[in-house]
């Protein structure tokens, strides 16, 4: 099966352990994935905070090169890639003048969007398309006696109408873990904000934010964050070092994105998971619950 | 050709402050036909009426047009005063001047002055046509129908049989009493339910007038107005209730306990059980679904425990047939489910619990005898949140209306709860305090100030549980500060939504809901405990959101309505119906299909559209839908409707 790929620029720079161990464990799993030509910027948040239709352009001329692939489904990993594509979509499916004016607005493209295509996220491609039940049959090392906290953030949930999962109560990535064998404990901070951009000006405030998701997932018992935005990675992991100055009772955590135990647990090389690039050492624990063997 | 009369009412300045009614009359007494007009400042009131009267007498008009408001209000009123001059009442048409003219075009006194003479043109134009009527007469049988046997159902219920008539009351538990023997004392006096409903509920019982069908549903009402036939369910309890004594060995016996829906699932009850120990009929039941017998096929230690014999296993359930003439449809509420909001828990945390099931827990019978005790381990709560608004008012979501009980009811609660723990602590979430009864804000301030009730302004975001331990964190709107109260149970006030079935059985009755499943009165202001099909009246929550005060004041108005229509003889309908031309109706079937009140039906020899005129309403459907025109309806026939456009272009 062929589907086409958008990548977004986080998966290229700073998570490339993300965009690898995700490419890995598709093509494993049978998932032709095509990186779309000449993609550009998602929006990002200009997309979704700004009510004007300027900044509508970049994601709607990302349609526009699945369209021009004569695709009509892309797949995105990063979470924020996923919302503004999704909203950017779902706003022109809705409102033809709008879709319209875009189109004008793009009249140099050669083709004109239509509002056909379907903005996926990776977690619906496992679940709908390859089914965690086949993905538990695949496990060669299963990630029995690891005890993660899934972390979903906000992207992936909501708004509602774009969330691929119910935003007060979501079980995907539980669901995912658990046919990974995973043992998943249930913690309450998992869909609250990680602070998200605040990281660039207000280090302070995702410090304390961090602290509180992933202490909570620590006093429950958690020896693994699992999670899947470029973003919340960045707040949850790298920012651990400011969280230890400020709070210096905080133990910390490793924390990966799904995908990297995806491809672990799959019995892929476990280079294609780039350990290396999460910030918090995860080699000890993966080593002591004997999931690798180098390093 | 007719001597019509045209009376022009300013209705204050509703009407003459944007339509120059001085100047309409003028032009109008000009129009052909038109034997005289005037304007008057307030033609409903008593002089208006009386220069009517003197006109119509002194000119000699065979048909009047009042040009005013909307003819559901007065079109009554001024029929009543052409017909005491000796004029046909349906000899008077309503021009709607008002509410289709002088209140949406304010701003324009000229555009507004054309319309206005223009409507009343048209008024003209159709009263020509209209035909002199007499309302149709048909017998009425003198017993009434109550569906629900909540304290709504039990106060009509009596009030209808005191007055002389019969009452047939179905309930579809095995008891009366409804949601109001659940609660644990009611506001704003605490006093407590059992006190006072349970003698009612024994009136109900021994009142020779009564007929109690209960563990018994509606499943099929035919008929009209006055001559409504009944078919009722009686389900299958599986015990003979005329043999059975009450004497409660079988429930003792019965070795099966299954969670009790009237303790709100708080407590066990036994596969055979009755509602509670008060109930009437003081019966049981077998659960078919729990009971061992049934579901494994062994047991029957009930029917060995039974002197009497009652038990009959092979029981099926059986249908009666009643006439009526009026029904009233007092089916009450539910709360809506928990488990439905996600950001307090879908119902995951047991000690997050709904309205209901804290009145069980506080009632001095129900499963703690009184004690707030929480359902997770049964300890004393020493920190209760409430939260108030959860799926009312919340139209994104959920409800977008306010379910009115529940801010009195949750300062009752907390309250209760200080009496029963002194040295705990009551929060209260809100939007706003709605306490607008007799006694009311009295109440909540006793609450505040005596129990220290602690209110606070704001929703709650987020429940978890962390421990034994409710987190929940909100907002204080009014200092703007975010709020965490760790709590040991959470009571959430949830948005009352009708009774399960309510729907079903509107449709089975032919009369409108709303988007939300309550019952629609035919006027908010005006008739507000009835249906617009006639001969259906309404009691209590099954409308919408009421306390016990109104629900019983609305019994009673329903009643009272009732036992107005038994003072008549014979009934009289409007005749303004549809009638069939056979010369022209091909028995398509149009008609029928549109039909919202079953009225017609296709003769099945002469192949022709025949209109029940008892039943129906004169919506006009029918002879919108009919192709051939055959089917007209009286005074409102095409040839009419035409006039009337004709007067507007």
């Amino acid at each position: 099966m062929k589907i086409s790929y958008f990548p977004g620029c986080t998966l290229k720079t700073t998570a490339k352990n993300f965009e690898e161990s995700a490419l890995a464990s598709l093509s494993f799993l049978g998932i032709d994935v095509v990186e779309l030509p000449r993609w550009n910027c998602c929006g990002t948040v200009y997309s979704l905070t700004d009510d004007d239709l300027m900044h509508q352009i970049a994601p709607v001329r990302n349609l526009i090169r699945v369209k021009e692939q004569k695709d009509t489904r892309v797949v995105t990993l990063c979470s924020m890639c996923y919302n503004t594509l999704k909203r950017a979509n779902n706003l022109v499916k809705e409102d033809e003048e709008k879709l319209n004016k875009l189109n004008d607005f793009m009249y140099r493209e050669n083709v004109k969007y239509d509002g056909k295509v379907e903005v996926l996220h990776l977690l619906e491609v496992l679940k709908n398309e390859v089914g965690f039940s086949e993905i538990a049959k695949k496990v060669k090392r299963s990630l029995k006696g690891l005890r993660v906290a899934n972390y979903y953030g906000c992207l992936l949930l909501r708004p509602p109408e774009v969330g691929l999962d119910d935003p007060e109560h979501p079980t995907i990535l539980n669901d995912l873990l658990h046919s990974l064998g995973a043992e998943v404990i249930d913690y309450p901070y998992e869909t609250e904000c990680c602070g998200s951009y605040h990281t660039v000006v207000n280090v302070d405030l995702v410090v304390e934010r961090a602290y509180d998701i992933l202490n909570s997932a620590i006093s429950q018992g958690a020896e693994a964050v699992v999670l899947s935005c470029p973003l919340c990675n960045f707040n949850l992991d790298n920012r651990q070092k400011e969280i230890k100055k400020k709070f210096p009772d905080f133990k910390g955590i490793p924390v990966f994105y799904f995908t990297q135990l995806l491809a672990l647990s799959l019995g892929l090389d476990e280079r294609v998971c780039r350990f290396e690039l999460n910030f918090v050492n995860p080699y000890p624990l993966l080593k002591s619950k004997h999931l690798i063997t180098g390093a | 050709m007719s001597r019509i009369g045209v009376f022009i009412c300013h209705c204050g300045l509703n009407i003459a402050g944007s339509v120059d009614v001085g100047k309409v009359a003028k032009l109008i007494n000009k129009y052909p036909g038109v034997i005289y007009a005037t304007d008057y400042m307030y033609m409903c009131s008593e002089p208006g009426q009386e220069m009517i009267r003197k006109i119509v007498k002194e000119k000699k008009l065979d048909g009047v047009v009042v040009a005013a408001c909307s003819p559901t209000m007065h079109e009554t009123t001024f029929r009543n005063t052409v017909a005491s001059v000796g004029v046909n009442p349906y000899r008077c048409e309503i021009a709607n001047i008002r509410e289709q003219c002088s209140w949406v075009h304010q701003h324009d006194k000229e555009k507004a002055t054309e319309k206005a003479q223009e409507i009343i043109e048209a008024a003209i134009e159709k009263l020509r046509l209209n035909k002199s009527l007499t309302p149709v007469a048909f017998p009425i049988t003198k017993r009434a129908l109550v569906i629900g046997g909540g304290i709504a159902g039990i106060q009509a219920s009596l009030d209808i049989a005191e007055s002389g008539y019969e009452v047939i009351l179905v309930e579809k538990n095995q008891s009366i009493g409804g949601h109001m023997l659940q609660l644990s004392e009611t506001f704003p006096t605490l006093d407590c339910p059992q006190c006072i409903a349970t003698p009612k509920m024994v009136q109900v019982d021994q009142h020779p007038k009564i007929k109690l069908y209960a563990y018994s549903e509606v499943e099929e009402v035919s008929g009209y107005v006055g001559n409504f036939k009944v078919k009722i369910r009686k389900k299958a309890s599986f015990v003979d209730w005329d043999k059975c004594t009450g004497c409660g060995l079988c429930i003792e016996k019965c070795p099966r306990k299954v969670p009790s829906e009237f303790d709100e699932y708080l407590a066990k009850r036994k596969a055979i059980y009755t509602l509670f120990p008060q109930a009437v009929p003081n019966k049981p039941v077998i659960d078919s679904k729990s009971c061992l017998y049934f579901t494994k096929g062994r047991c029957r230690i009930c029917e060995k425990n039974c002197s009497v014999k009652a038990i009959n296993f092979e029981q099926k359930d059986s249908f009666v047939e009643e006439s009526v003439g009026a029904i009233i449809v007092a089916t009450g509420y539910d709360l809506m489910d928990k488990r439905k909001i996600g950001e307090y828990g879908y119902g995951r945390y047991e000690d997050v619990i709904d309205g209901l099931q804290m009145e069980r827990l506080l009632a001095p019978a129900g499963p703690t005898r009184g004690i707030p005790c929480r359902p997770s381990d049964g300890k004393v709560p020493k920190e209760v949140v409430f939260i108030q608004c959860v799926g009312s008012r919340d139209p994104q979501h959920y409800y977008p209306y306010c379910s009115k009980i529940c801010c009195m009811y949750t300062v009752k609660q907390a309250m209760l709860y200080k009496h029963a723990v002194p040295d705990g602590q009551a929060y209260v979430f809100y939007m706003d305090i709605r306490c607008n009864g007799k006694g009311y804000e009295e109440f909540l301030q006793r609450g505040l100030e005596e129990d220290k009730i602690l209110y606070i302004r704001g929703r709650v975001s987020k429940l978890f549980k962390n421990g034994d331990k409710i987190e929940v964190w909100g907002a204080d709107t009014l200092t703007g500060r975010k709020i965490e109260i760790s709590a040991d149970m959470v009571v959430l006030a949830m948005a009352m939504v009708p009774s399960e079935g309510v729907k079903k059985l509107a449709e089975r009755l032919r009369i409108a809901t709303d988007d939300y499943g309550f019952l629609t009165e035919a006027h908010p202001k005006l008739r507000p405990v009835e249906s617009l099909t006639s001969g259906y009246f309404f009691a209590g929550a099954a409308q919408g959101p009421k306390d016990i005060p109104e629900t019983v004041a609305q019994a009673s108005a329903a009643a009272s309505k009732v036992v107005s229509l038994f003072s008549q003889d014979v009934l009289h309908r409007e005749p303004i119906v549809a009638s069939v031309d056979e010369e022209v109706c091909t028995g398509c079937g149009s008609c029928e299909s549109v039909c919202a009140y079953d009225a017609i039906e296709i003769d099945p020899i002469k192949k022709k559209a025949v209109v029940n005129i008892a039943i129906c309403e004169g919506c006009g459907a029918c002879s919108a839908a009919c192709p051939s025109g055959a089917m007209q309806h009286t005074n409102f026939t095409k040839r009419q409707i035409f006039e009337m456009v004709d007067a507007f272009t």
